[in-house]
């Protein structure tokens, strides 16, 4: 078995600032989403992942300019996220040089959109982001539910379920993050990754709480997690991604060095 | 000289655009204009998404014709990418089975369900991500390369090649030999995506474009 796990460094980009919010409060700035991408792909990781979190439609243009500067200089799968609601907004986007795109709230309000979206432009570039919170008590079977709007709003979805539904609708890739855990630095949700991991046949990302390296190996090894997204441990310096690899690999996991 | 990506309708274009004009100084097109793909000194075909609509496309384009003569006469060099490899061969079995273009003998197969490497990891499919590629023969394409890089794959199905000959390169999946690299005269195909393999895809992008077979 040689194919390798995958680390994706994430760029939350705001008005086209690479940002990191802790538990979506306390917004930090770390920097030029075109200089930070270039240097994660000097550094070996394995994707990118250009989250838009701007809420203004006039900042979109500037995300679009941004997707092209990236995808002019960087040679390795790059998926945006944030935003996409409709079959244009896909155009756009892989007209600009995206590989991939995450399609996240729009899912869930017209989960239509993700049967239309991979149709017309085939399941290896549609990504479900899927954000996930807990809804059991401690004393009880666990279960998740899908939250939107930065996770604020319940509803109702089984994750478990919604996830299948996703991969029956043409998912080609899913993007779990915790919402309990993210912006925590206490690591992955294990529970819910390798409970989605083993529910269905498409790839998985994990997302939401990495703090340390040990993390990113529980989320491959525990969750069952293809690829590791991760944000601020890199923007802030704490480790590099040849750190990062190589000490997932020194753990057993096949990676590319 | 211009190198002409073959535009079908099928799938993301600009990357494979962007990554030779990274690599080359040479003008680079996209274009279905059947006169300046005659015209162009080196072609790409990339392929995305289902086989089915990718060959109904390169009809409905009315460019099936033309990139068979192409294939036949080996006049330039050709790279063939995903879905663009895949196309080459004989027959898929995607979409209940799809007559491809014949230039070279084998079949296309799904990597199938339910699999299990040889750690007891459970395989996913569709094969997403870098895995490494064993170069079978010498090709001045995998210069500069070293034997076992890792590529960037995405798919589900995967060449099974008629003739060992035209096995440039395979890689190991759940104990599938997906025949990953083909090609025979001046026709070169990946199942990987170069243009987003870094510096490796780079590199074979670079001496595809110095190629002179």
């Amino acid at each position: 078995m040689t194919l390798a796990k995958r680390i994706i460094p994430c760029l939350d980009v705001d008005a086209g600032r690479v940002v990191k919010g802790v538990n979506f409060l306390g917004i930090r700035d770390a920097g030029d989403p075109v200089e930070i991408a270039k240097r994660y792909n000097q550094q070996g990781a394995d994707e990118i992942t250009f989250l838009d979190i701007t809420a203004s439609h006039e900042d979109r243009d500037t995300t679009v300019e941004m997707v092209e500067r990236i995808a002019g200089e960087v040679f390795i799968p790059l998926t945006v996220g944030g935003g996409i609601r409709r079959c244009e907004d896909i155009r756009t986007m892989l007209n600009a040089g995206a590989d991939k795109v995450s399609i996240n709230t729009a899912a869930v309000t017209n989960p239509d959109f993700v049967r239309e979206a991979a149709e017309r432009f085939g399941s290896q570039c549609i990504v479900v982001a899927i954000d996930a919170k807990r809804v059991s008590d401690d004393n009880e079977t666990p279960r998740w539910e899908i939250f939107t709007h930065g996770g604020r709003r319940p509803t109702g979805l089984d994750a478990v379920e919604w996830a299948r539904k996703m991969v029956a609708y043409g998912a080609g890739e899913l993007l779990l993050t915790s919402m309990d855990r993210d912006g925590t630095k206490a690591g992955f949700d294990i529970g819910v990754t390798r409970a989605i991991s083993d529910a269905v046949e498409v790839p998985i990302i994990a997302s939401g709480g990495v703090g340390n390296l040990d993390h990113l190996v529980a989320g491959v090894r525990e969750g069952g997690a293809d690829a590791v997204l991760a944000a601020s441990i890199f923007h802030f310096g704490e480790y590099t991604i040849p750190d990062a690899k190589r000490y997932m690999a020194e753990h057993g996991l096949e990676m590319r060095l | 000289m211009t190198i002409a990506v073959i535009d079908y309708g099928m799938g993301n274009l600009h990357s494979v655009a962007k990554a030779l004009e990274h690599v080359t100084h040479e003008n680079v097109t996209i274009t279905r204009d059947p006169r300046a793909i005659r015209g162009a000194s080196r072609l790409v075909l990339p392929g995305q998404g289902a086989i089915r609509d990718c060959m109904g496309e390169l009809e409905r384009t009315e460019l099936r014709g033309l990139v068979s003569e192409l294939l036949d006469e080996q006049a330039k060099p050709l790279l063939g990418i995903c879905v663009g490899q895949q196309m080459l061969f004989e027959r898929s079995e995607e979409n209940g089975g799809v007559d491809c273009l014949g230039f070279l003998p084998g079949r296309v197969r799904h990597f199938g369900h339910g699999l299990v490497g040889t750690d007891g990891e459970r395989l996913k499919v569709p094969h997403m991500g870098w895995n490494r590629v064993v170069q079978r023969h010498a090709h001045p394409l995998w210069d500069g390369i070293e034997d076992g890089a890792r590529f960037y794959f995405v798919h589900s199905y995967y060449v099974e090649a008629g003739l060992e000959s035209d096995v440039f390169g395979a890689t190991d999946y759940a104990g599938v030999d997906a025949h990953v690299v083909t090609g025979r005269g001046t026709v070169f195909a990946v199942q990987f995506h170069p243009e987003k393999s870094a510096r490796d895809g780079l590199q074979l992008l670079e001496n595809f474009v110095n190629w002179a077979p």
